[in-house]
């Protein structure tokens, strides 16, 4: 019987063997946990739609994305943040070419404030100094005579990165700002915080207010709406991407070319990102 | 009820022993060597990967021994990055100090209670809730902490900051209490009865029998209990990652937040670069961490084994 089991067990692997060969077809697609979720779903979608065709999905990390588009272990890499010059040069070595850049979806960064605060818009120059405790108290920003308290994410996350390159211009956060594992952790602690002050992914802001920001001083105060982060106008705002080595042709193509098509954007706004298109 | 059974002396099994029985004693030391193998391999791997803190100049421009001491802040990912240790070391200790304050007196009494003044039945029920307490997922109490006590605790002591390092240690003495109680309920219950017997027929009460002699046979017992729990507390990541703030601030107040050492490993080793002064300073702190259990529970240990000899000599 044991035997039985066990030819069975050979015949399941060869057949196995046999279907992964001949699917051959796969993509697959590693990189930002920003857009983890956004490719699964464009992933799922697109494989009830095509059949044979198969896409595997992995996170990790904008960064190991693009070390695995260098090293030639993914088709596309999704990245939150623009390739850096390093990256493009070790590309450019491997391969001769400096890699395609493609625009998927937009991603707008909210500032969150308690429901019940006053303020109604911050310029960049006053969200630096209250990151780096220079501004303490609400007042000084027009609000109640209360201290401000800072909720930020852990330095892991890209989220963290990106906050502190744009806004904070690459100087660093106040200790006292609190770190918490996770959006969904800071939404929670600023809504139960009337003084509270955080920041994350706009898709997320239930129970607390988006703060309207303004670029420069004297600048239009933008929230954070699907017409501001498309067009550019709200300042806090950025690309997601679809990195590939070369032009992308045959089924990368046909999957990349769906991808911006309105349906593929429809799952875009799914999500709780914005369209490109 | 039944006659005692008698076994034959164990030199008879010595000349023979049948092969079957050496295969077994072979696999079970097999088993025994790769479980301290595995163990030892986990300290040799930490060490290692710290070792460039105390040897490469590279990594010691930004994170050597003495930078951890005058950093004034821990801000890793940075222009400059800074690797102060002061604020994560005052942080761990200040949780570890409330949770302490907090699961040591609940801990120790609820175990005198139990083994000295409650029913046998009642007994039998406290001893297995407080155990579950024990299976209690430590990333469930921290959402508990995170979400409802934080909020609790600001509105009735109305604290500027909600998520703090009172708020952590408290979440933290729910997962130290089943320790320090059923290690204490057990010494307690090894004090032998003519002790108790004896206080009691000089007229002793209860109170003072359970007091007076059974807290005092059990001391070594009971502060064992309790180093056992300071381990624990020391080591414990998820409930302080969510409860504590996480802010790096050097503070003594356990109203303000808290950044502990064990925290700081589990959000920042996610993303660290390979082999960066980051990364082989966080190992260092899991190497600390390491050493200061380490020591802890040997003391627990020494104490344990006292314990025993004292009652055991009597």
């Amino acid at each position: 019987m044991s035997l039985r089991r066990a030819a069975g067990a050979l015949l399941a692997l060869t057949v196995l063997a046999a279907a992964t060969a001949s699917a051959g077809r796969s993509i697959t697609i590693k990189g930002s946990d920003t857009m983890v979720i956004l490719a699964q779903r464009w992933a799922e979608k697109y494989m009830a739609a095509h059949p044979g065709a198969v896409l595997q999905v992995t996170g990790g990390g904008s960064g190991t994305g693009i070390a695995a588009l260098i090293n030639g272990t993914t088709d596309i890499a999704t990245a939150s943040r623009d390739m850096k010059q390093a990256e493009k040069l070790k590309l450019r070595d491997r391969y001769q070419t400096m890699g395609i850049e493609i625009p998927v979806a937009k991603d707008g960064l909210a500032v969150y404030l308690h429901e019940q605060n006053e303020v109604e818009s911050l310029s960049f120059e006053q969200l630096r100094d209250i990151y780096a405790a220079k501004i303490t108290n609400w007042k000084q920003v027009g609000g109640a005579d209360a201290r401000i308290t800072l909720y930020g994410r852990e330095n892991s996350s890209g989220t963290y990165v990106l906050f502190k390159d744009v806004v904070l211009l690459g100087a660093d956060f106040a200790p006292s700002c609190q770190t918490l594992p996770g959006t969904a952790a800071v939404v929670n602690a600023v809504a139960q915080d009337p003084n509270g002050i955080g920041y994350g992914g706009a898709a997320y802001a239930k129970g607390v207010r988006d703060c309207a920001v303004r670029r420069d001083a004297g600048g239009p105060a933008v929230l954070p709406t699907e017409a501001t982060v498309k067009d550019g106008s709200y300042p806090l705002a950025r690309s997601l991407f679809f990195y590939t080595r070369k032009k992308p042709e045959g089924d990368v193509k046909r999957f990349v070319d769906w991808v911006l098509s309105p349906e593929g954007q429809e799952i875009v706004t799914q999500v709780g990102y914005y369209p490109v298109q | 009820m039944t006659k005692p059974r008698t076994f034959p002396p164990l030199s008879r099994f010595r000349g023979g022993r049948p092969r079957g029985e050496t295969a077994i004693v072979g696999a079970l030391k097999t088993n025994a060597v790769l479980a301290i193998l595995g163990l030892v391999l986990i300290i040799v791997f930490v060490m290692k990967e710290a070792l460039p803190i105390l040897l490469d100049p590279e990594t010691q421009r930004e994170a050597s021994l003495g930078r951890f001491l005058q950093a004034p802040a821990w801000q890793p990912v940075s222009d400059h990055p800074r690797y102060g240790l002061l604020p994560l070391i005052v942080g761990t200790l200040k949780v570890t100090l409330v949770a302490m304050a907090f699961a040591m007196p609940i801990g120790v009494l609820a175990a005198v209670f139990t083994s000295e003044f409650a029913p046998r039945r009642l007994r039998e029920a406290i001893k297995p809730v407080v155990e579950l307490l024990a299976g209690i997922p430590s990333v469930v109490l921290g959402f508990f902490a995170l979400v409802v006590m934080a909020s609790w605790l600001n509105s009735t002591l109305h604290l500027g900051t909600r998520l703090n390092a009172l708020n952590a240690g408290i979440a933290l003495s729910l997962a130290v209490i089943p320790t320090i109680f059923t290690v204490s309920e057990d010494a307690l219950r090894a004090v032998p009865k003519s002790f108790r017997e004896a206080a009691l027929a000089l007229g002793a009460s209860r109170w003072q029998t359970a007091w007076f002699v059974t807290l005092p046979a059990a001391a070594a017992g009971v502060s064992a209990a309790c180093l056992l729990g300071l381990a624990r507390a020391v080591g414990e990541t998820m409930i302080v990652l969510m409860a504590s703030g996480n802010a790096a601030i050097l503070s003594g107040s356990v109203f303000d937040s808290a950044r502990t050492l064990s925290a700081t490993i589990a959000a920042e080793m996610a993303e660290v670069v390979f082999g960066s002064p980051h990364y082989a300073t966080l190992f260092f702190l899991g190497g600390l961490l390491f050493v200061t259990t380490f020591l802890v529970n040997m003391a627990a240990g020494v104490l344990v084994d006292r314990l025993r000899r004292r009652l055991g000599g009597s």
